[in-house]
């Protein structure tokens, strides 16, 4: 009789619901990732930590596709989406598609100069979502979900403006939220916030890691450790390693990580 | 510190501080010259020409009798021309600025363009008066009318408008346009939904600027033929049968402002370049509340949108 090894990444009780394969990004001339292979477990929190330049932040962009918006840019490799089985980065892949399934919050609170309920009711009307019921259904739903709607539900035509940095970013999250995406991408989201709005938004995370997908770059190892399942370390556009949490904060297999992780590097 | 060397050091600051009160004595200077220079203007006018100024002096035709000309004929040309160019200027102008920033591939060709519509903001006024004579006059057919008048100085304010759209939209932070992307807007709707209404601020000022400067053209109009005696007035826009709007006005002779108040300067008697001061200070009045206009409506739209 055998022994089930429960080891630290029992992928076999874990759906995978995206991994890129072999993902290499060009900006120009310039090689910011270098064949990247990775999985997004389903349902679970995945952070991504390393020194500034590692290439996290790109890593992250190339989930909604957004590098498509400038020119000059080049994907090199795979990143299929389950279970569809969909590569994102295929040519005949639209971009906007990919973007209507996965959804993003900026690492600056960008909520747009309207009402705080139609930042949230945007992702709907693009769309063509047009019964008013249901858009006021599914943004009082996202407002909560990003626990907003106690603070907000009073003066949903205020200007978003009007809110404090970390209801901006929760105004974000919620924005993302409405549309109902398969991942969430988080780009250093608490970069630009106070301790307690910062702690408010990792509860947030917290919460929402039940019921979706998520990609969470951070310049803030303790963040990643106290939000994410799996955390991968980047270092020169290189995937150096990935694991759960846990051991990639008590006992790192490579050198490199446990040196930045202790900060004796980074 | 060493007391000589703190001597020192305060002689060095007072010598370069010397230079503060040199230029802000010259930039007053400079200032006064420009404020008195307007200032004398306005005021010598408004001696000469605000004793015309009467309801009458709206209300009438020009005449040969100084005391009984007045300006309605020009004021009437002048509204509805800058109403073809309005109409004209925004939307090409719009459009073209929103293509090039938005939508047109960042090179060599665009880069030509893009100089050649900041070049064409200097050309002279005249060269668009020969441009518009020979095209809208003769070859389009529009005759020596309002039609050609408010399209050529509609020409005249593209660049004005296209470099203003641009700026405008330039100043949207690429978060904005990123957020939106990231829902998954299109380009269109990220262009219509909020590229357009966050720079309608800047868009507008730089509509309102290029209209104040064309409405005191007066080269291009005398190029294409304005008249400078009129004493009729083009049709009516709205009818009192169906279909109520008519557009026959398009096509009528016409005078404006500056070519009224140019006819009287012309004249010998002095009474006459008194009606050219009182249609200048109308003039004048016409502009400056078309530049507050564009403070107000840039003032009234920021309030919305801080980045």
């Amino acid at each position: 009789m055998s022994k089930v090894t429960d080891g630290p990444l029992n992928t076999s009780l874990l759906s995978v619901k995206a991994e890129t394969k072999n993902l290499s990004f060009h900006y120009g001339a310039f090689q910011a990732l270098k064949g990247v292979n990775m999985p997004l477990y389903e349902r679970k929190v995945t952070a991504l930590i390393g020194p500034s330049g590692c290439g996290k932040s790109t890593y992250l962009r190339c989930f909604n596709r957004m590098h498509d918006l400038y020119p000059g840019n080049r994907y090199d490799g795979e990143i299929r989406l389950y279970p569809d089985n969909t590569n994102l980065l295929h040519a005949q892949v639209d971009p906007i598609e990919v973007r209507m399934r996965i959804s993003m919050v900026f690492q600056k609170p960008n909520p747009f100069p309207k009402s705080i309920y139609e930042n949230v009711a945007y992702g709907l009307r693009v769309r063509g979502e047009r019964k008013a019921s249901i858009v006021d259904e599914k943004v009082e739903q996202a407002l909560r979900g990003a626990a907003l709607w106690d603070e907000v539900k009073h003066r949903l035509k205020d200007l978003a403006f009007n809110l404090s940095g970390g209801q901006q970013q929760r105004l974000c999250i919620a924005r993302a939220l409405a549309t109902e995406p398969e991942i969430l991408l988080f780009d250093e989201p608490t970069s630009a916030l106070d301790p307690i709005a910062t702690a408010s938004i990792e509860e947030l995370i917290a919460d929402l890691k039940g019921k979706l997908t998520i990609l969470i770059v951070t310049h803030n190892m303790q963040q990643a450790a106290r939000v994410s399942d799996y955390t991968a370390y980047m270092y020169l556009g290189e995937l150096i390693e990935f694991d759960a949490t846990d051991t990639i904060f008590i006992k790192p297999k490579n050198k490199a990580t446990e040196d930045y992780i202790t900060g004796r590097f980074g | 510190m060493d007391q000589s060397v703190l001597q020192q050091t305060r002689d060095l600051i007072r010598r370069h501080k010397r230079w503060d009160l040199i230029f802000a004595a010259v930039g007053v200077v400079c200032l006064g010259v420009a404020a008195l220079t307007f200032t004398a203007l306005v005021i010598d006018m408004a001696i000469d020409g605000a004793p015309r100024l009467s309801p009458d002096f709206f209300t009438n035709f020009p005449s040969r009798r100084p005391a009984q000309a007045g300006i309605l004929s020009a004021w009437v040309g002048t509204t509805l021309v800058m109403m073809v160019t309005a109409g004209a200027a925004i939307p090409v102008g719009v459009a073209a600025g929103v293509y090039l920033e938005e939508y047109a591939p960042k090179n060599l060709f665009t880069a030509i363009i893009e100089i050649n519509i900041t070049n064409l903001a200097g050309v002279p006024s005249i060269v668009y008066g020969l441009l518009a004579l020979g095209l809208f006059v003769y070859a389009f057919g529009f005759g020596q009318s309002i039609l050609s008048a408010g399209l050529t100085l509609a020409l005249l304010i593209l660049p004005v408008v296209i470099v203003a759209t641009r700026e405008a939209i330039r100043s949207i932070p690429s978060a904005i346009r990123e957020a939106a992307y990231a829902v998954g807007a299109t380009k269109w709707g990220t262009t219509w939904d909020h590229v357009l209404p966050y720079s309608m601020a800047g868009i507008l000022t730089g509509v309102i600027i290029g209209m104040a400067r064309a409405i005191g053209e007066t080269a291009p109009i005398i190029t294409i033929g304005a008249l400078t005696f009129i004493a009729f007035l083009p049709p009516a826009p709205v009818q009192a049968g169906f279909p109520f709007l008519s557009f026959e006005w398009l096509t009528a002779p016409f005078t404006v402002m500056p070519i009224q108040m140019f006819n009287w300067t012309s004249r010998p008697e002095a009474a006459f370049h008194q009606n050219a001061a009182a249609a200048g200070l109308v003039l004048l009045f016409m502009t400056l509340s078309m530049n507050a206009l564009a403070i107000y409506i840039r003032f009234q739209l920021r309030k919305r949108i801080k980045w």
